[in-house]
């Protein structure tokens, strides 16, 4: 007899029940397996009703993000074996409309990520036969730990404040304003502060501290936010303080 | 068939946060005990401010402050406190390094440096005030 | 932007990896005017391009010539490359890469600040551009958070593509369903470029992600549009065992080696140089991939290989390098191997196996992406120009993306700038097509039973038995026939899902219908070439033979089962074919 484990997947189909439920599957315990391995197989064998997003399978398209016990993960990356005996719980991820199954709504969290312009302002641009901006190693270090943001949504799902105040731009976005902030070709953070040094910005933050805790890339965007936290308290603080200083 | 689906007009689920969110996960739970330790942060606050207006006041009005505070529910409102109070000075130096990126030359400073080194300002701080009282 | 109204525009983007969203840029910069939509199955920022790992070549150090990439990209393709494309590409890549600086990829650097290139397999000097070791990662999102800056590029984020729209001899759009209601609508457009990526999920052992079910192909393919040398698949020759995650070139180009179960570095034997303690170009773990791919089949044969759980693999040792040189230049191979291998590579070996990666052929296209059916174009993986020939060399295919995404974008905002108006069948097309899906997926009943992922594994199966690195013509013939038998077995394709909303069963079947056409091009192209060349190796036609194929297999779809193929000569400029020549 193989070994198995037992899977409780949230269920929503919107034409049949207006409330999810959880349904149970047992599938194959493999070492070698990953959760979305599981979900394929169910997908595969059991019930091809079963709807949820993935594609690269190598953690870095981002689509795979669920709840998994109720933490935030991405289901391509985490070994079955790790849940043993079981069961495991998965869900769609947290404070995101759910469309079906495990398939959330997306469009907010982009409408967020193009609030905070990231891409490269400058007031002059160069043009291409001019040869590339100069970055040196250390420029690039700078800002590198925020480019790595693969747009998992793991960050937003384990923020309580997402969850309260819908509005926030949230962790990610945040720290992809301040991977183009700490750019040094990149002229453009007044036009982001603009943004971002409001309510629904960094200052909605509270510092739970747990989006760098389930960041698989380790962006630390808790680290973003209270950077650009104490840079723009300075500026207000200078701004007042000295009325006729620059800026 | 649900009565509030229209076709090609989903209606997408949202879950309701419950308001006790907290208790699922430890890390929500230590979160909350942070922030409601600033209510005791916020006691000290005030203590001090009372204790700067008796002084203000002469010194009648404060020895009959000082004589009132050492009094047993005083005193154990304060232990209280300062439990509080520790627990949240210690969470948020563990915080410190998110907020702050340190560079000699070209390497980063780990975090648990700037975490050290919080602390030891923390406690030459307070000796020092200790060592003024003393005086 | 809906000038038009809704769901019409000027020039319509198929795809919205690296090829789409430079072909969306193009467009707006070429016309600031016209109205861009990108139509995607997935959010941009997951689509395969974000998995690459390695790099983009571009000539830019002084050392370095065109000339030597082109010869590099020729001899690599077996001769098998337009020269005139190369040509082009050679001499419009570096400035393509200098664009995707400007607009903020995170290139690695020199110590002085301009760009850092590394080595790659099968070149003369050092020009792979790189972003450590995630470059595609790099190069989609910010190419993808760039268009966000452009008000007339609009998004259809996942919405599948079921058809193109042909009226008047001419490309006006397609039908597509947008997967969160399962409505089914036309999305006009006077042009459309295709940017749909390859088809590496008709194998079962791939790097590629799931997306990737040649749908592209296949839609131009239904309307009549050649595909081109799709018998070239190039299996990368270092992948995971099970889950066929990709351990990047760069590995080797960094120093890493490839040695069989006695820990001798076996390249030695199959003509690719001699071992030496650095990384040597063009020799030995620096081949082309076609020629490592294949001494893996051979070591095999000779049972010099090692046995696990997943059939035969070798090891590739980059130990030697310190933990300094992965956590810098490849610190996403040390990443990958330890969640999916439980192995640290700065300690222990990596276990790796050739594996499906990249299709060399695709739709045909001339030099601007332009197609044989007015109005659409194609660019990227999904297409052929050709300067990939038998066998790409690696790098090559990132900048690909830019070089001719752009090409395809102006090409397309001129052909839209030049219409004028559109058919008058188009709403009736879409009808149509929006009975045939509802009655094949949806309201089907009575004599249906098959399931997708029982006909997708069969055909997995025939295709590495039938297609895989070596081929004969028992082999593709039995494939072929296994194909016709799914085919017909399709017909009774049954879903259990049958609701509108995020369908994903619906859009399996879909690609499994799309990858059946794909596969019989590359069966039936392979069974008629019958030489052995780059990627495409035939047991029975074990050599090149250029008196008869130096030219391009062309499969037409045909109302049989069978697909017919016309060939196309290569276009030779300046370098006559010659032999292949690595480790000297």
């Amino acid at each position: 007899m193989e070994t198995t484990i037992n899977l409780q997947v949230l269920r929503y189909i919107p034409e049949k029940d207006p409330d999810p439920f959880y349904q149970e599957y047992e599938v194959p315990l493999r070492e070698e397996w990953v959760i979305l391995d599981a979900l394929n197989y169910i997908k595969d064998q059991i019930d091809g009703t079963l709807s949820y997003r993935w594609s690269c399978r190598m953690g870095v398209c981002g689509s795979c993000g669920m709840m998994v016990n109720e933490k935030p993960i991405l289901t391509c990356e985490t070994f079955l074996e790790k849940y043993m005996p079981g069961p495991i719980r998965i869900a769609p991820l947290n404070y995101f409309g759910v469309i079906r199954d495990l398939v959330v709504e997306t469009d907010g969290f982009m409408e967020k990520v193009k609030r905070v312009k990231p891409w490269i302002i400058r007031d002059k641009e160069k043009a291409p036969l001019e040869g590339e901006y100069l970055q040196t190693p250390e420029e690039l270090s700078e800002y590198k730990q925020y480019s790595m943001c693969i747009n998992c949504m793991l960050c937003y799902s384990a923020c309580p404040v997402v969850g309260l105040e819908p509005q926030f731009i949230g962790p990610a976005a945040i720290a992809l304003a301040q991977r183009y902030n700490y750019d040094n070709r990149d002229e453009g953070q007044n036009q982001r502060n603009d943004v971002l040094l409001t309510d629904d910005g960094i200052f909605e933050c509270t510092l739970v501290g747990e989006c760098s805790e389930v960041c698989p890339k380790k962006v630390d965007p808790a680290g973003a936010i209270q950077r650009y936290k104490v840079q723009g308290a300075t500026e207000w603080w200078t701004s007042v303080l000295l009325p006729f200083g620059k800026k | 068939m649900s009565t509030r689906y229209e076709r090609y007009r989903p209606t997408s689920y949202h879950h309701k946060m419950s308001i006790f969110w907290w208790v699922k996960r430890k890390p929500y739970m230590l979160f909350i005990i942070r922030e409601l330790t600033s209510i005791f942060v916020a006691a000290y606050a005030i203590i001090l401010i009372v204790k700067l207006n008796a002084l203000k006041q002469g010194a009648e009005v404060w020895e009959a402050l000082l004589v009132s505070l050492s009094g047993p529910f005083s005193v154990t409102v304060h232990i209280v406190v300062f439990i509080f109070v520790l627990f949240h000075s210690i969470t948020w130096f563990k915080l410190a390094p998110t907020a702050m990126v340190v560079k000699i030359g070209k390497k980063k400073i780990p975090g648990s440096i700037i975490i050290a080194v919080n602390f030891m300002m923390w406690i030459l701080l307070s000796g020092g005030i200790v060592w003024i009282l003393l005086q | 932007m809906a000038r038009y109204g809704p769901n019409v525009h000027d020039v319509l983007i198929v795809g919205g990896g690296g090829a789409g969203l430079r072909a969306a840029i193009a467009v707006a910069e070429t016309n600031p005017n016209l109205s861009i939509a990108v139509i995607s199955k997935v959010y941009p920022m997951r689509s395969h391009t974000v998995s690459a790992e390695g790099g983009a070549a571009a000539v830019i150090k002084p050392d370095d010539s065109l000339d030597d990439h082109a010869y590099d990209t020729i001899s690599g393709g077996d001769w098998l490359c337009d020269q005139d494309a190369v040509e082009a590409f050679v001499k419009e890549a570096p400035e393509a890469m200098i664009r995707l600086e400007h607009w903020g990829c995170p290139w690695s650097r020199e110590e002085n600040g301009s760009i850092a290139v590394r080595p790659f397999g099968g070149m003369k000097n050092k020009r792979t551009w790189f972003a450590a070791d995630k470059t595609g990662f790099h190069m989609l999102h910010s190419m993808f958070q760039t268009t966000l800056k452009y008000d007339p590029i609009l998004r259809y984020d996942e919405y599948f593509v079921t058809s193109l729209l042909v009226d008047e001899g001419r490309c006006q759009g397609v039908v597509a369903l947008e997967l969160a209601t399962g409505k089914i609508e036309p999305i006009a457009a006077k042009s459309v470029i295709l940017c749909t990526g390859g088809c590496g999920k008709v194998f079962p052992f791939t790097t590629n992600a799931n997306i990737k079910t040649g749908d592209g192909m296949a839609l131009a393919y239904r309307a009549g549009v050649p595909l081109k040398d799709m018998e070239f698949v190039q299996y990368h020759p270092t992948g995971l065992p099970f889950t066929g995650i990709l351990i990047t070139e760069a590995a080797r180009a960094e120093g890493g080696r490839l040695l069989n179960k006695d820990g001798y570095r076996y390249l030695q034997d199959y003509d690719l140089g001699i071992p030496e303690d650095k990384p040597v170009l063009r020799s030995m773990e620096l081949g082309p991939r076609d020629r490592l791919s294949q001494a893996f089949e051979n070591e095999k044969e000779k049972g010099r290989t090692l046995d696990g759980p997943y059939g035969a693999y070798v090891h590739l040792d980059i130990r030697h390098l310190g933990q300094e040189v992965i956590d810098e230049k490849i610190p996403f191979v040390r990443e990958l191997c330890r969640k999916y291998e439980n192995i640290d590579p700065v300690h222990e070996m990596i276990p790796v196996r050739p594996v499906v990666h990249y299709i060399m052929g695709g739709i045909h296209t001339d030099i601007n992406g332009a197609t044989s059916l007015d109005g659409l174009f194609a660019a990227g993986e999904t297409a052929c120009v050709s300067i990939n020939g038998a066998n790409r060399l690696g790098s090559n295919s990132l900048t690909e993306l830019l070089v001719f995404g752009a090409r395809a974008g102006s090409a397309a905002a001129e052909y839209a700038s030049s219409q004028s108006s559109f058919g008058t069948r188009l709403d009736a097309l879409a009808t149509d097509e929006k009975k045939r899906i509802e009655k094949t997926f949806f309201n089907s009943n009575g004599n249906r039973s098959e399931r997708v992922a029982d006909l997708r594994k069969k055909m997995h199966n025939a295709m590495e038995q039938g297609a895989g690195i070596y081929r004969t013509e028992a082999s593709l013939k039995t494939s072929g026939e296994t194909l016709s038998v799914l085919r017909e077995r399709f017909k009774k394709i049954s879903l259990e899902d049958k609701s509108y909303t995020f369908n994903t069963e619906f859009v399996s079947a879909m690609e499994l219908s799309y990858m059946f056409d794909v596969a019989e091009a590359i069966i039936e192209s392979a069974l008629k070439r019958t030489e052995s060349r780059g990627s495409h190796q035939r047991m029975d036609f074990p050599e090149r033979d250029d008196q008869n194929f130096l030219t391009h297999s062309l499969a037409y779809k045909t109302g049989q089962e069978i697909a017919r193929i016309e060939y196309l000569p290569v276009t030779i400029t300046r370098w006559p074919p010659g032999e292949r020549k690595y480790g000297q």
